[in-house]
C-alpha cells in the first residue's frame, strides 16, 4: 500500500479553485519533487496534504501506519521566525509536539531525539545560539532537524533551497539525498530547480497548466517532445 | 532620610503590603505574555480589549454592581474572543473592526457615565477608570484577593502551557500540521489577554494597560536572545518596575499607574542601551 495517495484532488481557497484533477501516489522510499511555475498551487499543495488546508474535492489517504500528525514539514520562511527570539534546541525540540498530547512538558525520549537530530544536522555546537543569527543554510538546517523529530517516514519540504548560495545549496540537496537513502525517509519536496529535480528525485509532479506525474525518465521524455512541438511551432 | 524611614513605616501596614503583592502579582502576569502579543501582531487586540473593559466598566458601575470585576471580565473574555475570530477571518478588515468596537466602547463608556453618574466627581472617576487609580492601596480585601487567585491561575497556566505557546507563536503552520490545536490554544492565549486587562485596569487604569504588557518584552528582547530568556527576563523587568513604581508612588504622593510605566520607560531606554553595546561588542 502506497504511504500518501491523492485521487482526483482539487486544491484552492474559498471555493475558487487553484489546481485541480490531482492523481498520484507516493511509495515508502521515494524521492518526489514537485515543480510548476510560482503561484501554481504548489505549497497550497502541501499544506492540504498537511490538513492545514481542507480540499474542495477529492481525497488524500494515508497508509503503512502514517498518521497525518507524523509528518515532518519544511515551510517557506514566514516573517513571524525572522525576528522571533528562539534557540536552536528551543525550535528542534518543537518538533515533538506531536508525541507530546496534553503533556505540559518534554520527556526524555522527545529530548534524546531532539539531540539526535541535531547531531545528525551538525547543529550540536549551535544549540545554544540564536536562530536569528544563524546563516540561511544553518536556518533550514534548524528547520530540517525540527521536522525530523516529527517524522521518522515522510518530509514535505517547500523550497528548501531558496536563498541560498550555490555551495550551500549543494550541501542541503546532499543531506536531503542521505536521509532518503540512508535513513528510508520517504520525501515530497518542492523546487524551483528542474534541473536538481532530475538529479535526485526519482518521480516528479508538474503542477500548472500541463499536469503530470510520471518518473523522471518518463519526464524528461514528455519534456523533450513539448520541447519539440513547441520548437516546431515557432518554425 | 528621616522622612524617607517615616514613609517606610507604611509598610508596616497589612493594606499596604497586600498593594505591593498584588502589584507585583498584576506586573508579573502581565509580562509574560509580552512576547507572543509582540510577534503574533496581537498587541493591537490588547490595546482594543482595553478600552472594551473601560465600557464594561463604565456599564457595571451603572448598574451598581457590588463588585464589577466579575462583569467586566465575563464581556471583556467575550470580546476577546470575538475579536480573535474576525482577525482570523481574511473578510472582513481585523484592525478596522477593531478600531470600531474599541473607540465604540470608549465612547458609549463615558457617555453612559455622564448620564448615569451620581457622583459629583464624574471627571475624576473617569480619570481613575481610564488612568488608574491615584493609589492602589484603595483596593478593598475582597478584590485583592480575586487580584491574587486570577494572577496566580493566569501564571500556572502559562507555565502548563509554555510549550505549546511557543510553537503556536513561532511557527503556526508546523505546529498544526504536528497536530497541536492551534485555534484552542490562540483562543486559551485570548482568554489569558483578557483576564490580564481586567486584572491590570486596577493597577494602572485602563489605557496604560498596553505599556505592562509590552514593555517588559520588547525590552528584554533588546537583550536576550533565546525564548526562555526572554521570557524570563520580561517576567523579572516588569515586577522590579511595578515595585519601583509603587514604592517610589507611595513616597512621593504620584499615581501609580503612571509611575510604573515611567519606571518601564526608563528602563527600556537602559535595556536598549545595554543591547547595542553587546551588539556593539560582538562585532
Ligand atoms: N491563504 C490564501 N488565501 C487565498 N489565496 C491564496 C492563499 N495562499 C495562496 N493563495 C493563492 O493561491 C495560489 C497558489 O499559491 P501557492 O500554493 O503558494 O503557489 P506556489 O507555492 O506554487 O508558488 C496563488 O495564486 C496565491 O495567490
Ligand atoms: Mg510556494
Amino acid at each position: 500500500m502506497a504511504l500518501l495517495t491523492c485521487r482526483d484532488l482539487s486544491l484552492g481557497y474559498d471555493g475558487k479553485e487553484i489546481a485541480g484533477n490531482l492523481n498520484f501516489e507516493v511509495n515508502a522510499g521515494d524521492y518526489l519533487c514537485i515543480v510548476g511555475e510560482n503561484g501554481s498551487g504548489k505549497s497550497t499543495l502541501m499544506k492540504t496534504i498537511l490538513g492545514l488546508n481542507s480540499p474542495l474535492s477529492g481525497s488524500i489517504t494515508t497508509g503503512d501506519g502514517l498518521k497525518q500528525t507524523e509528518i515532518g514539514y519544511l515551510p517557506q520562511q514566514t516573517d513571524v521566525q525572522r525576528d522571533f527570539p528562539a534557540s536552536v534546541w528551543e525550535i528542534v525540540l518543537s518538533g515533538c509536539q506531536n508525541s507530546q498530547g496534553l503533556r505540559p512538558f518534554y520527556n526524555k525520549n522527545e529530548k534524546a531525539a531532539a539531540k539526535a537530530n541535531m547531531e545528525k544536522m551538525e547543529l550540536t555546537a549551535l544549540s545554544g545560539r540564536c536562530y536569528r543569527e544563524l546563516s540561511g543554510g544553518q536556518q533550514q538546517r534548524v528547520l530540517l532537524a525540527r521536522a525530523l523529530c516529527a517524522t521518522k517516514k515522510l518530509l514535505l519540504l517547500d523550497e528548501p533551497v531558496s536563498g541560498l548560495d550555490p555551495k550551500v545549496t549543494a550541501e542541503m540537496y546532499d543531506i536531503i539525498k542521505s536521509l532518503n537513502e540512508n535513513d528510508g525517509i520517504t520525501v515530497i519536496m518542492i523546487s524551483h530547480d528542474i534541473g536538481a529535480a532530475l538529479q535526485y528525485a526519482n518521480k516528479v509532479l508538474h503542477i500548472g497548466k500541463e499536469i503530470f506525474f510520471g518518473s523522471v525518465d518518463e519526464y524528461t521524455h514528455t519534456r523533450d517532445t513539448f520541447a519539440h512541438t513547441e520548437g516546431g511551432g515557432v518554425k | 532620610m528621616t522622612f524617607l524611614a517615616e514613609k517606610l513605616d507604611y509598610l508596616q501596614f497589612p493594606f499596604v503590603r497586600y498593594a505591593l503583592i498584588v502589584g507585583v502579582l498584576i506586573a508579573l502576569c502581565s509580562s509574560l505574555l509580552g512576547v507572543t502579543l509582540v510577534l503574533k501582531r496581537f498587541s493591537f487586540i490588547g490595546d482594543g480589549l482595553s478600552h472594551v473593559a473601560f465600557g464594561a466598566m463604565a456599564i457595571a458601575a451603572i448598574l451598581k454592581f457590588t463588585n464589577d470585576m466579575p462583569v467586566v471580565l465575563l464581556i471583556t473574555v467575550i470580546s476577546a474572543i470575538l475579536l480573535l475570530r474576525t482577525g482570523q477571518n481574511a473578510k472582513i478588515k481585523g484592525d478596522a473592526a477593531l478600531a470600531m468596537i474599541s473607540v465604540g466602547s470608549l465612547a458609549i463608556g463615558y457617555l453612559l457615565m455622564n448620564i448615569f453618574a451620581k457622583s459629583a466627581n464624574l471627571s475624576g472617576d473617569v480619570c481613575t477608570t481610564l488612568f488608574g487609580s491615584t493609589s492602589i492601596l484603595t483596593l478593598s480585601k475582597a478584590e485583592v484577593l480575586v487580584c491574587a487567585i486570577l494572577s496566580i491561575a493566569v501564571v500556572i497556566v502559562f507555565i502548563l502551557f509554555y510549550n505549546k505557546i511557543f510553537a503556536v507563536t513561532f511557527d503556526e503552520n508546523f505546529a498544526r500540521a504536528t497536530g497541536i490545536k492551534a485555534g484552542a490554544y490562540n483562543l486559551i492565549i485570548a482568554v489569558i489577554i483578557a483576564v490580564i486587562i481586567v486584572l491590570a485596569m486596577n493597577l494602572v487604569g485602563s489605557l496604560l494597560i498596553s505599556a505592562l504588557v509590552i514593555f517588559p518584552a520588547l525590552s528584554a528582547m533588546r537583550v536576550f536572545k533565546t525564548f526562555r530568556s526572554v521570557t524570563i527576563c520580561s517576567a523579572v523587568f516588569s515586577v522590579i518596575c511595578a515595585l519601583l513604581g509603587i514604592l517610589i508612588s507611595v513616597i512621593t504622593g504620584t499615581p501609580v499607574g503612571s509611575t510604573i510605566v515611567a519606571a518601564d520607560i526608563v528602563a527600556f531606554a537602559l535595556f536598549t542601551l545595554a543591547g547595542k553595546i553587546m551588539r556593539g561588542k560582538r562585532t
